[in-house]
């Protein structure tokens, strides 16, 4: 089979999975987690094949695995849609191969199968345990499983899709896919409230981006005549859409695509100021928050950037706002997620952060650096939420088991000495907490992140240097209090104590996760690290064929490698000094209040967007040119036709009609009658008399007229 | 002016006074008497007429069935001997004008015919008008279809007379 | 001699005659008196056209005689209805027969 061939099938068997689980599987819980994971295992084992073969290929950049077909029709041409393999696109086919496959197994265990069905377990609320044989409550089997494994098969198809697409197109109908499955998936337990006002508010939010993605794309289709990245990235285009001018903000054409675009993934990638949906999003069931908004569709934005990098890096103001936007969520998000107290939502403000890491990376030009980033993160990062929820489950456990449901098993302070507890879970934990921050040498972290400071420091963005240096250290402290709070120290409380590790299900891809964790970082040492010459750059070397000039890496340097032993290994130390002996809230002092509540940005939002736009549906487009003007209008003609009716009633019905014509006629004829009826007298006599007139005037009338004798 | 003119005028004036006076008296017997004299007038006119088995058919019919049948109906329908009030409808100069009117038009129409004013031809002496007139009542190439079916109809009257005037002897008294 | 028109004018203003009497007399008795001088007046018009016409066609003299008869029939049928509704509404004034009215 040739390697275009299985690229066209990678996405395939996700999609199948999916319909085959919603129309038949739907009643076995483990059939439709065999098809799933088969699916999975399908799509990556196909994604690994390819891999193997990219990079076995060499010029890879410039020859990429590619096929389309002519799809619509237009004018005299078509719009062509197909995949596309180049180095890029190959090394996220693998970590999103990998880390699918992962939550895909590791969704087996979270949903409990093999667990008995729930006491009160409702279809639509989270499970909430389950008596067996001897009385003892343990952990119930999802009711809604087999829906689940459908919903994350339809998102494992988007992204895919997403991936080996070749245009603008089709990888928008995978970003919609996605979104529309990170929708269903958030407000998965539908009976709660707060999961379906945060479905919807994730779906608002990246769908405000959408729409400024959506007007780029058109832009650029209709400036270039066509939406394929073989197409666009034509030298000769691009150096057209970089001359154009438009009128807004002084953008080349270029630039004003490239921003458009731009803001599809402040939407999709949570950054400022379209982030307030990501921390609700941890309404979702655990893999759901590891799988969408951690490895996959929030990469999906930051992929998409890479991947239109030829084009958005045409324009110098563009770059900048990215560079902006980037640096300052990254800041942002970290001083948020130093005052959080939920485990989920510490990771998702990091996720934030992270992300804005990636974007900065792209604004100062750091094309592989943050390509590098992206994959090391999506591995530590599922790694993480992963672990989190093993950890959820683990007090679950313990809740269970004290019967006691007032406690919150996500508060980190109910937390502690889970080490000893759950001690896969701890490692797995630790490995992917010292990747996040950055731990040297052993971590992948490190090395992707210590890219992006040498970038940024190589290419004299002091500014962004600075504060990425300040959030890489503050990502150290919180993951540091994150890992304390958790794992260290003694347990809080008594679900804390009961808590136990989980089963084999969640905790292999942990591990396996882990692993990669600690390894990928390795193919991305830099050339003259330390000074020394070492092999070229691997990962350099590959992603970089991508683009049609290879980006130079910037020196090796002194500082920044500095810097960033001190911010990592300094946030770690503080991190853990300060929170090894804080047993409860109350002991927290950076439970500042402007932190904890978001800056307030909900709020903020709510008061500004939310409720002008409630009012403005209720009291001017109901209110008034609803009922008002469109229901007036009909009540208009309802009300002209009534008056019409009356009228016609009154004076014609009723008038003419009904007295003139039919009463009076009856009238007359009554008339005629009565009048008539005395002809009628009974006397023949007075008979004989008018037949005698009649018969003369006949006779005289006819003698007359005929003259007949 | 011959004789037979003059008689005639007195014969016609004797019959238009007598039947003026069956149609204006007041006593009903009386009417019936004048009704005697015009038809004995009509009785020798059509002696005149050289129709003499007529005129005794006419004199033994009509006065001497008919008329007497017309005294005994008098006789039988009244409540006491004497006729009181007007015995002429209220509007009856309305009558007269239609009366008057119908004569008129009946002389008009006459008048217009070209025969109107012919005389009699001469009988034949030796015709036998009586004789002819049996022959043709009894036959068949004639009239004696017609002759039949009025001896039949005179049956069906006096069966119908008898019946309509049938007084029960018991029950039915009168009312 | 004698003109058939004076027969014809005599015939017509008997018949004349006996119409005012049929249209303005009360007794219903007198109104069939006169019927009976209006068929007589027929009966003359008859004859004198026989005479007058072909002798031999005694079609005129055999009409006069059924008239003889229908003219016996018809008044005895007709105060045998007379006698008969005295019977009963005992009255013979004809306006006080009008129960067949509206």
């Amino acid at each position: 089979m040739t390697t275009e061939t299985l690229i066209w099938l990678i996405p395939l068997p996700p999609i199948l999975a999916f319909f085959l689980i919603v129309l038949f599987a739907n009643r076995s819980k483990a059939l439709s987690h065999t098809i799933a994971v088969g699916a999975a295992f399908l799509s990556w084992l196909g994604a690994m094949i390819v891999f193997v073969r990219a990079i076995g290929t060499p010029e890879l950049g410039r020859t990429p695995f590619a096929s389309f077909i002519n799809w619509i029709p237009t004018a005299d041409t078509w719009l062509k849609v197909g995949v596309q393999i180049d180095p890029l696109g190959a090394v996220v086919l693998f970590f999103v191969a990998w880390t699918v496959l992962m939550i895909f197994i590791y969704s087996v265990g979270y949903h409990n199968f093999g667990q008995p069905k729930g006491d009160h377990d409702i279809a639509g609320l989270p499970p909430h345990g389950a008596s067996d044989e001897h009385g003892h409550h343990v952990p119930s089997v999802e009711p809604m499983y087999s829906r689940f494994f459908a919903f994350i098969s339809l998102f494992a198809f988007g992204m895919f899709t997403l991936v080996v697409s070749d245009n603008l197109l089709t990888l928008f109908a995978g970003w919609e896919i996605m979104g529309l499955c990170s929708y269903l998936l958030i407000g998965f337990w539908y009976a709660k409230p707060s999961a379906r006002d945060a479905a919807v508010k994730a779906f608002m939010t990246t769908r405000v981006g959408d729409v400024f993605m959506l007007l780029g794309i058109a832009f650029l289709y209709s400036a270039t005549g066509s939406l394929s990245y073989r197409d666009i990235f034509q030298p000769q285009v691009l150096g057209a859409l970089a001359s154009v001018p438009t009128p807004i903000f002084g953008l080349s054409a270029a630039g004003l695509i490239g921003l458009l675009l731009f803001i599809g993934t402040i939407g999709k990638s949570a950054q400022f100021p379209l982030h307030v949906w990501l921390p609700d999003a941890m309404e979702g069931p655990t893999p759901v928050s590891a799988m969408i908004h951690a490895a996959t569709m929030v990469s999906a934005g930051v992929y998409m950037v890479i991947r239109m990098f030829p084009l958005i890096s045409l324009d110098p103001h563009t770059m900048t706002i990215i560079a902006f936007i980037g640096t300052f969520t990254a800041i942002f998000a970290a001083t948020i997620a130093v005052a959080q107290n939920d485990i989920k939502k510490v990771l998702a403000y990091s996720t934030i952060s992270q992300l804005g890491f990636m974007i900065a990376a792209l604004g100062v030009g750091a094309y592989v650096a943050a390509a590098f980033h992206l994959v090391t993160h999506a591995f530590f990062k599922a790694l993480l939420f992963l672990g989190s929820g093993s950890v959820i489950h683990g007090m679950e456990h313990g809740v269970l088991h004290t019967g006691n449901h007032e406690v919150d098993p996500q508060n980190m302070f109910n937390m502690g000495g889970l080490r000893k507890k759950m001690p896969i879970t701890f490692w797995t934990f630790l490995i992917g907490g010292f990747a996040l921050s950055g731990f040297p040498l052993l971590t992948a972290g490190f090395w992707s992140k210590d890219e992006i400071f040498t970038e940024a420091f190589g290419t004299g963005h002091w500014i962004v240097f600075i504060t990425l240096a300040v959030a890489a250290f503050l990502t150290a402290f919180y993951t540091m209090r994150q890992i304390t709070l958790t794992f260290l120290g003694e347990p809080r409380t008594k679900e804390a104590e009961h808590a136990h590790e989980t089963k084999w299900t969640m905790t292999a891809p942990l591990v396996i996760l882990a692993s990669f964790a600690v390894c990928a970082g390795w193919v991305g040492i830099p050339q003259d690290f330390l000074g020394l010459h070492l092999n070229p750059t691997w990962f350099h070397e590959f992603v970089g064929s991508t683009l049609s000039v290879m980006p130079g890496a910037a020196p090796f340097s002194w500082i920044v490698l500095g810097t960033s032993l001190v911010v990592a290994l300094g946030g770690l130390f503080v991190g853990w000094l300060v929170y090894r002996n804080v047993a409860s809230v109350e002991q927290d002092k950076l439970q500042i209040p402007l932190l904890k509540n978001k800056y307030y940005f909900d709020e903020i939002y709510s008061a500004v967007f939310i409720k002008p736009a409630t009012w403005f549906a209720d009291a001017i487009v109901y209110q008034t040119m609803d009922k008002l003007l469109i229901d007036g209008v009909l009540h208009f003609f309802g009300k002209a036709a009534q008056a019409i009716g009356s009228v016609v009633r009154k004076y014609i019905d009723l008038l003419i009609i009904n007295r003139t014509i039919g009463d009076g006629t009856a009238r007359v004829t009554q008339w005629v009658g009565k009048n008539l009826r005395p002809i009628q007298s009974g006397r023949i006599q007075q008979y004989m008399l008018v037949s005698l007139i009649v018969l003369l005037a006949i006779a005289g009338l006819l003698y007359y007229l005929l003259a007949i004798v | 002016m011959t004789v037979l003119q003059i008689f005639f005028l007195i014969v016609a004036l004797v019959i238009l006074g007598s039947s003026l006076m069956v149609v204006t008296t007041r006593n009903l017997i009386h009417a019936a008497l004048w009704l005697i004299v015009t038809l004995f007038g009509v009785a020798v006119l059509y002696a005149v007429l050289n129709a003499g088995f007529l005129a005794v058919v006419q004199v033994v019919v009509y006065i001497g069935a008919i008329a007497i049948l017309f005294i005994f109906a008098v006789m039988l329908t009244r409540k006491e001997l004497r006729d009181r009030g007007p015995q002429l409808n209220r509007g009856w100069w309305l009558n007269v004008i239609i009366a008057l009117l119908t004569f008129g038009g009946l002389f008009w129409m006459l008048q217009s015919w070209n025969g109107f004013s012919k005389t009699a031809a001469a009988f034949p002496s030796s015709y036998d008008a009586l004789g002819q007139l049996g022959n043709a009542l009894i036959s068949p190439n004639a009239f004696v279809l017609p002759f039949e079916v009025a001896s039949v109809l005179l049956l069906a009257a006096l069966v119908g007379a008898v019946y309509i005037a049938f007084n029960p002897p018991s029950g039915d008294s009168r009312k | 001699m004698i003109p058939l028109s004076w027969f014809l004018i005599l015939s017509a203003a008997l018949f004349s005659i006996g119409l005012f009497g049929v249209l303005s007399r009360k007794n219903a008795v007198a109104i069939l008196l006169g019927i009976e001088l209006m068929l007589n007046a027929v009966n003359i018009n008859m004859v004198s056209f026989w005479r007058y016409g072909d002798v031999s066609q005694m079609a005129g003299q055999v009409f006069a005689i059924i008239v003889f008869a229908v003219a016996a029939s018809e008044v005895a049928v007709g105060l045998a209805l007379v006698i008969s509704v005295y019977r009963r509404r005992n009255t013979v004034i004809a306006e006080e027969l009008d129960l067949m009215k509206w």
